[in-house]
């Protein structure tokens, strides 16, 4: 899993039937340290994230294990809001 | 799979139902010299590992088959703790 930071949304009118209802969220991924790492990816939300939380997402086939996307055409999905990191090391 | 040491834990309250009772680690993943390579990742545990301990973790669907029955989404699990490494350069 990766950790990211929700920084905008997605809205799409014409979509596969089973994104139906899905909230999908541009997300930005994160160090530990909270700092902006390269890229950017569009995931569904489980969880209700909301503008800049920092999150928990899932990439690949393990996407679809998450509640509410099983046999989904997904490929990323938020599946937890961070509450704190802690760095031991 | 892939070697790495764990630097860390996360706390996260509001979670899909499938994560709870899940621990959360920070992992950086090594080369088998121990340096460090790559960008630190989030780990689900099943092996009880701590902060500083070398371990071994596995990425990709398989990762969510090492909490089974139980379907998890989760794309990289700590497997194994390792005691020691042998590597003979020719």
């Amino acid at each position: 899993m990766i950790l990211a930071r929700v920084v905008g949304t997605v809205v799409a009118t014409r979509k596969d039937p089973r994104l139906e209802g899905r909230k999908l969220l541009i997300l930005k991924p994160v160090s530990p340290e909270g700092k902006d790492e390269a890229g950017y990816v569009v995931a569904v939300d489980t969880v209700s994230a909301g503008f800049r939380e920092r999150v928990i997402a899932v990439s690949g086939s393990s996407a679809r294990m998450a509640e509410g996307c099983k046999d989904s055409p997904v490929d990323t999905v938020i599946v937890g809001i961070v509450d704190e990191v802690c760095l031991d090391v | 799979m892939y070697l790495g040491r764990v630097v860390g834990c996360v706390w996260s309250t509001c979670k899909n139902p499938g994560l709870t009772g899940q621990r959360l680690l920070v992992v950086q993943p090594l080369t088998p010299e121990r340096k460090n390579t790559g960008k630190r990742i989030v780990c689900a545990d099943t092996t009880g590992a701590g902060a500083g301990e070398l371990i071994y973790w596995v990425r990709g669907r398989e990762a969510s088959d090492a909490r089974l029955p139980q379907e998890v989404p989760v794309d990289t699990t700590i497997v194994g703790i390792v005691d020691s490494l042998h590597i003979k350069r020719t």
